[in-house]
């Protein structure tokens, strides 16, 4: 009993860390520009379909996600320049439809580039399964866990002790105030778009030899890790991942003990159910209106 | 509406253009329509039979088309979406005005088609895998591959003559899977098997691991059985091994292909499935009549695309194949003539096996067609 | 303001009208009906989204229920279809009005973030409930028939459409200039504001939200009939986003302009078609760059230019 629902949790954790860092990219965006990214889970595909094509290629593992990482960078840094910028002061849908439509560029480009085969990369450090206690976890989702680990202690270091991620908080919390300070609100918005994408490369990448990749993976991911981001609260660091441990673990207690065709309907019931009491989100700020 | 109505007079004027071409020409081409799955979730169906129905289109054409006219292949995406196919076929009918359509790369696309061609009366042979299609019988309507109801017999055979009684099945949540856990159901006590858990999963699921553990927990078990495809089928089998599960595990010949070996890696060794001649080609017995149509359908795609067609590939060339046969024997493109040339298609040995239709049977395939491969050292090994 | 509602829709009329001079086949009478359609879920997404300011990723759960709720009634049940269409309106009226409350205090994203799991909710349930709802293979529908009279020929439907696509536009069009449009329109400026001036924000909020559900559930169980098939995709989220496209992309608190993105996104894919695997890049990058360059949408942009190039 307790090794099956131990080996939930673990499955649950896994997956949700992934929901995490895609969340985390909703928030970082949404903190520094309040667009809301459909193209996040993009960036995850391009960050894991680049490192597999690459790798296909015989260039070494370490030195395709390094370079795949900075690729997807761009990618991110164009959207914000070609696309966000320049319609920086229309209304809130029409952004969300113009990172939808990029989105669907970009899936476009992915299959043209690719093709439209899944693939997966060959897991860092071997496929055979680790015991806990009963339940079984394969060493990539260690992987997965520890990488995520570590990408929320560098943000939180990067946002605390950095200048340009103390000028991003200040954007977040006043725009203009910031602005006034001689903070360069531009320079803020496009490493915003940057950080995001390099977190979704690298949320894509280490995920890829356990879920494998194709040129619609994105599609789930972003809308899970837009889930995460709102569950926790839009803008909170922490808050998304949170969310997306909570999401992650929903499901696969769901699938476990209720029913695996409602899996998915569970955690958004559990969403709905929070929105309901707390419309923030479990940590958002409570909005306030300006008359 | 203003850019409707351009597009509208533009579709006119080149429609009529077409038709001045077509009266000025001695021999209109004949035209195949094709609504696949191209993108979208199926995509692992309709890329490589669309590939296949171009390359062999091609290659037809440059040795002299059939009954010497030409031949225009029309090919339309329709994502998996049923409501996308029906516009698909409609606009092939209508817009179009194909001679016979080829394709409907899922069970969902193609059954949003039937309903069309029947009234349209025009030949139709879908690249489909469920039972319903050819069952009842529907006079416009063919298929070629193998039925879900003929995996899961074969499946079932098998682990009869392993002394298996007592399986978990775990199916995925959309049409192919559901189709295949419903006759997997149904013809279980036939074969002496008791599903003793039955889980389901979405196509897209990351991890299926909670519902293994509950297949695991569940007594008696002696193998699992899993319905789907696309890279589904392979995150069960890496969370297969994950966990530890020893009995052994099979596939539908929803994942035959090499894509599927790639995906699972290591974890897919000994996973045993129902398969078409297409995939162990090379280890048929050269008496086997297969053997010749395999091995060279295997060689030409290749050549041509760089990497071994997956049985898919093989259903839309026995689609084409049966297609221009029966123009070739009907004399014309006339569809009630064609039509029931298709149906009198006999001995014909394609990638799937010898099909021979007949007014009741509108896919002409038996048991035989199907192997049973093991995966062994990543590679497809034949075993009956 | 009376006098341009009239010119209007008698352009839209006209157009209607006119519109089948250009077709040379059912085919084309497929896109424009379908068009209509869409036409027709998204001049009630616009009182939404455009006037309300209300954003909603779950529209096309609406559509789907009222689809099903004449796939079933009428095949599993012999319940006539118009009476079919009228309960699936009920129906979905009755259930957008329980839910309006608790989801309309949301606001922004988490609005967006709350419609989008209601639809999504509902795709699960049409989906795996197959006993009734035919599962993801779908369910078949007969024509649509009243008193005897069947519609099934593309021509027919083309008509009773595009009727109610006027009517639709009409009924907008009235709602706009009503005093719920006028407080729906405080509403979208500043929702305190609008509440310290009197307004119970709430209460039109969910009366809109209504509305909209029971336009789509109209044109849901139409579509059902139209098309003979009904399947789970039909609720999911990609069709959500694909109805507020057509809104954005039209204008966004323009009737007409809700016609239009409706009339354009429904084709477009059709002339697409054939780049084949270019379809995509190239749908993503005419969304994107009409949304860069026509923040407002299409029509008000083209509207505008038109008067400043008459003056």
């Amino acid at each position: 009993m307790f090794a099956e629902f131990l080996q939930f949790l673990l499955s649950g954790i896994t997956i949700g860390a992934i929901y995490a860092l895609a969340g985390l990219g909703f928030s970082i965006i949404y903190n520094s520009s309040h667009v809301i990214n459909f193209a996040q889970g993009e960036f995850i595909m391009v960050g894991a379909m680049s490192t597999v094509a690459l790798v296909g290629t015989g260039v070494p593992l370490p030195v395709a996600i390094l370079i795949a990482i900075v690729a997807t960078m761009l990618v991110g840094l164009a959207l914000e320049k070609f696309a966000i910028e320049p319609a920086r002061n229309a209304d809130v849908v029409t952004l969300i439809i113009i990172t939808i439509g990029a989105s669907i560029f970009l899936r476009g480009v992915a299959q043209v580039l690719w093709g439209k085969d899944f693939h997966s990369l060959r897991a860092f450090t071997g496929d055979t399964p680790i015991n806990i206690m009963g339940a079984t976890i394969v060493p990539q989702s260690l992987w997965v866990l520890g990488v995520t680990m570590v990408v929320i202690i560098a943000l939180g270091w990067f946002f605390s002790r950095t200048l340009a991620g103390k000028a991003m908080l200040a954007t977040s919390y006043n725009r203009l105030a910031a602005q006034l300070c001689g903070i360069a609100v531009k320079r803020v918005l496009m490493l915003s778009f940057g950080l995001s994408a390099m977190l979704g490369a690298i949320g894509g990448i280490v995920v890829t030899p356990i879920t494998f990749t194709s040129y619609e993976a994105g599609i789930m991911l972003g809308l899970k890790g837009f889930t995460a981001a709102v569950l926790g609260g839009l803008g909170n660091g922490a808050g998304a991942v949170v969310g997306g441990l909570i999401v992650g673990v929903a499901e696969a207690m769901g699938a476990g003990y209720i029913s695996s065709a409602y899996k998915d309907a569970i955690a958004f019931v559990i969403i709905l159910f929070v929105l309901f009491f707390m419309p923030s989100g479990l940590f958002g700020k409570r909005a306030t209106d300006r008359v | 509406m203003k850019m409707m109505l351009k597009g509208g007079a533009v579709a006119g004027v080149a429609l009529a253009a077409g038709l001045a071409v077509g009266v000025a020409q001695a021999a209109d081409p004949i035209k195949i329509g094709a609504t696949l799955s191209v993108t979208g979730g199926a995509s692992f169906l309709g890329d490589p039979e669309k590939k296949t129905l171009e390359m062999y289109v091609d290659a037809i054409n440059k040795d002299g088309g059939v009954l010497g006219r030409k031949i225009e292949l029309i090919v339309y995406d329709d994502a998996g979406a049923p409501d996308k196919a029906t516009s698909n076929v409609k606009r092939l009918l209508q817009n179009d005005s194909v001679d016979i359509i080829v394709g409907g790369s899922t069970t969902a696309t193609t059954m949003a088609a039937v309903p069309l061609v029947e009234k349209a009366e025009v030949p139709f042979i879908s690249l489909a895998g469920a039972v319903v299609i050819i069952e009842p019988v529907k006079k416009w309507v063919f298929k070629t591959p193998h039925t879900d109801r003929m995996a899961a017999e074969k499946v079932f055979a098998d682990m009869k003559k392993r002394g298996i009684t007592k399986i978990g099945l775990i199916s995925e949540d959309a049409g192919f899977g559901k189709s295949g856990h419903d006759e997997s159901l149904k013809v279980a006590p036939n074969y002496g098997i008791q599903i003793v858990a039955d889980e389901t999963y979405s196509p897209k699921d990351p991890d299926v691991t909670a519902q293994l553990t509950k297949i695991k927990n569940a007594p008696g078990v002696q193998a699992v059985f899993n319905f789907g495809f696309g890279q589904g089928p392979a995150v069960v089998t890496k969370n297969y091994r994950q966990l530890g599960i020893t009995v052994p595990l099979y596939q539908s010949h929803g994942v035959a292909s090499k894509s599927f070996i790639q995906l699972a890696g290591e974890s897919a060794e000994g996973v045993r499935l129902p398969a078409a001649g297409l995939v162990v080609a090379d280890q048929l017995p050269a008496n086997d009549p297969q053997k010749a149509v395999v091995t060279s359908f295997n060689k030409e795609y290749k050549a041509k695309w760089g990497s071994d067609p997956s049985t898919f590939a093989g259903h839309a060339y026995d689609g084409l194949q049966i297609a221009l046969a029966a123009i070739q024997r009907a004399g014309s493109s006339d569809k009630a003539k064609v039509r029931d040339e298709i149906e009198k298609t006999s001995g014909y040995v394609g990638t799937g096996g010898m099909v021979s239709m007949s007014p009741t049977d509108h896919m002409g395939l038996s048991l035989q067609a199907f192997h049973m491969v093991e995966i062994r050292k990543g590679d497809w090994v034949l075993i009956d | 303001m009376q006098r341009n509602r009239y010119i209007g829709l008698a352009v839209l009329a006209i157009v209607i009208a006119l519109l089948p001079l250009a077709f040379s086949n059912n085919y084309h009478y497929d896109i424009a009906i379908l068009a209509g359609f869409n036409a027709i879920v998204c001049v009630g997404l616009n009182l939404l989204v455009g006037y309300a300011g209300q954003i909603s990723l779950g529209h096309a759960g609406f559509f789907a229920l009222g689809a099903y709720a004449s796939g079933i009634l009428t095949t599993r049940y012999g319940v006539p279809p118009l009476l079919a269409l009228l309960s699936g309106a009920v129906f979905v009226g009755f259930l957008a009005f329980v839910l309006a409350r608790p989801i309309l205090r949301l606001k922004g994203h988490y609005l967006a973030m709350a419609t989008l799991g209601i639809g999504i909710i509902i795709s699960i349930v049409l989906n795996t409930e197959s006993w009734i709802t035919g599962g993801p293979d779908g369910l078949m529908t007969d024509a649509f028939s009243v008193a005897g009279v069947a519609l099934t020929t593309e021509k027919t439907w083309y008509w009773v459409v595009g009727g109610l696509l006027l009517f639709a536009v009409w009924l907008a069009l009235n709602i706009i200039d009503s005093p719920i449009g006028r407080a729906l329109r405080a509403l979208h400026g500043s929702e305190v504001g609008a509440q310290v001036v009197g307004v119970d924000t709430t209460q039109y909020k969910v009366l809109v939200f209504v509305i909209s559900a029971v336009f789509a559930s109209v044109v849901g169980s139409l579509f059902a009939h139209y098309v003979g098939l009904m399947t789970p995709t039909s609720a999911g989220f990609m069709k959500s986003v694909e109805l507020v496209a057509m809104v954005v992309f039209g204008g966004m608190a323009s009737t007409y302009g809700a016609v239009v993105g409706a009339a354009i996104l429904t084709s477009l894919p059709q002339f697409l078609a054939t780049l084949h695997d270019y379809e995509a890049v190239v749908l993503g990058a005419v969304l994107m760059g009409t949304m860069i360059f026509m923040p407002r949408g299409l029509l008000p942009t083209m509207v505008r230019l038109i008067r400043r190039w008459g003056q």
